[in-house]
């Protein structure tokens, strides 16, 4: 160091780290607006299958989500199970679950809101088709089928 | 020198914190990518109401048992096929769903059918045509009977009468006169309790397919866009009314017709 006070020049060798931390914090801001926070546990092991005619819903909050799989945890079974929120569920529980979470909307925007059934794709139709009822019963009726995207079959056209 | 060491904070460190931050913030969020196939549940249909049966020719029958094998009107059917079949179905007619004034030949036309132009197919339901002179009079003609009709009944007339005039836009829109699929025409699908899910989805994705690659073949050739694009232009500006005019027209061509039959008992056999 006493180096360079001899000569009575600043080092011009180390190159400045001074925005180093901005460019992190933008890459962080970036982060923090594109992604959301983890809001619940997945409790069931869901692989979605592949689809390629896919609906991006772009309000979120309108969305709510009913998970169907096999229990992560296997003390609980292995057969399908339904999750609802934080915990396995019966399919008749599906529309109190319903009317509970269209309150959390507003008035106006209840009847926009959006069920998106994340199902195993090995799940038999038979839990799917009774949670169907009892969202048709609670006058649920959009729902968006969630899956992973691919290519058009036969897309050579 | 005492001054000197007061202006120099350290910001070394600084990159280690955001750091920190931003390693913490994607371990804790996910990218949320929720995509999925768009469906419309059926209202539920109290328990004494007939639904009336529709005309056999007007619905596409899918099924699908628990071992996931297709039956598709009748016949067994391996599931890459599906789409053109549905297409056929969708398009219902030999020669074209619009009048070919401009454009090309080739649109709405029957890929998979020997049909002579101008015949109908019985296994198919019948187009019908929507002609401007025609649908001038019916707009004439009803904004006659909003005019005098009584004060209750003039937002249900006014309804047919907006019916009327999209019909009218579309043909403008379209620069020809085209043929409407009847309202009863639908494509049905029953799955069995033991159907996995990856086929009933697969299923729902091919049929999906098939009318949004004849509706954007559509819209390529009048408007020079795909019906995704138009959709995605119209879902950022509301209040773009031509763009919603030319989705309205290409859906008049090409409705959206996929029902979920009523599930049938667990005890129930169908084949």
């Amino acid at each position: 160091m006493s180096k360079f006070k001899k000569g009575g020049k600043r080092p011009t060798g180390a190159i400045s780290t001074a925005s180093l931390p901005d460019i992190v914090f933008m890459l962080l801001f970036f982060f923090m607006v594109a992604t959301v926070l983890r809001t619940e546990d997945e409790k069931v092991q869901v692989t979605r299958p592949e689809a390629s005619e896919l609906y991006k819903i772009e309000k979120k909050h309108l969305i709510r989500y009913i998970n169907i799989g096999t229990p992560m945890d296997n003390r609980y079974g292995t057969e399908p199970v339904i999750q609802l929120n934080d915990q396995f569920s019966q399919a008749s529980e599906v529309q109190d679950w319903i009317l509970k979470e269209r309150q959390t909307l507003s008035e106006a925007e209840q009847s926009k809101m959006w069920v998106s059934l994340k199902v195993d794709q090995e799940t038999k139709m038979g839990i799917v088709t009774s949670v169907k009822q009892e969202l048709r019963q609670a006058s649920a009726l959009k729902v968006l089928y969630s899956a992973t995207s691919r290519a058009r079959t036969g897309s050579e056209e | 020198m005492a001054r000197r060491e007061l202006q120099e904070i350290n910001a070394g460190s600084m990159a280690d914190i955001a750091f920190l931050l931003l390693i913490f913030w994607l371990v804790t969020t996910t990218i949320e990518s929720d995509m999925g196939i768009k469906r419309q549940l059926p209202p539920p249909v109290p328990p004494d109401i007939d639904v009336p049966q529709a005309k056999e020719q007007d619905v596409f029958n899918v099924k699908v048992n628990f071992k996931d094998q297709l039956l598709v009107e009748g016949q067994p059917l391996d599931i890459q096929e599906l789409k053109n079949k549905a297409k056929s179905f969708l398009i219902a007619t030999g020669d074209g769903v619009i009048s070919h004034q401009v454009g090309n030949e080739e649109i709405g036309k029957n890929r998979d059918l020997i049909n002579a132009p101008g015949t109908d197919n019985g296994a198919f339901p019948i187009r019908e045509w929507v002609r401007e002179a025609d649908v001038r009079l019916k707009i004439a003609e009803y904004e006659q009977i909003v005019i005098i009709a009584e004060e209750k009944n003039k937002d249900a007339f006014r309804k047919v009468l907006k019916s009327w005039q999209d019909k009218l836009t579309t043909i403008t829109l379209l620069e020809c006169d085209y043929k409407q699929l009847p309202a009863s025409a639908l494509i049905s699908m029953q799955n069995d309790n033991n159907t996995t899910y990856n086929t009933y989805l697969q299923i729902q994705n091919e049929l999906q397919s098939a009318v949004n690659e004849l509706r954007d073949e559509l819209a390529l050739s009048k408007f020079g866009v795909s019906y995704r694009e138009l959709e995605e232009v119209y879902g950022k500006n509301k209040q773009d009314k031509s763009t919603l005019e030319k989705i309205t027209a290409v859906r008049a061509v090409y409705p959206q017709r996929i029902s979920e039959a009523e599930p049938l008992d667990a005890e129930a056999t169908y084949y």
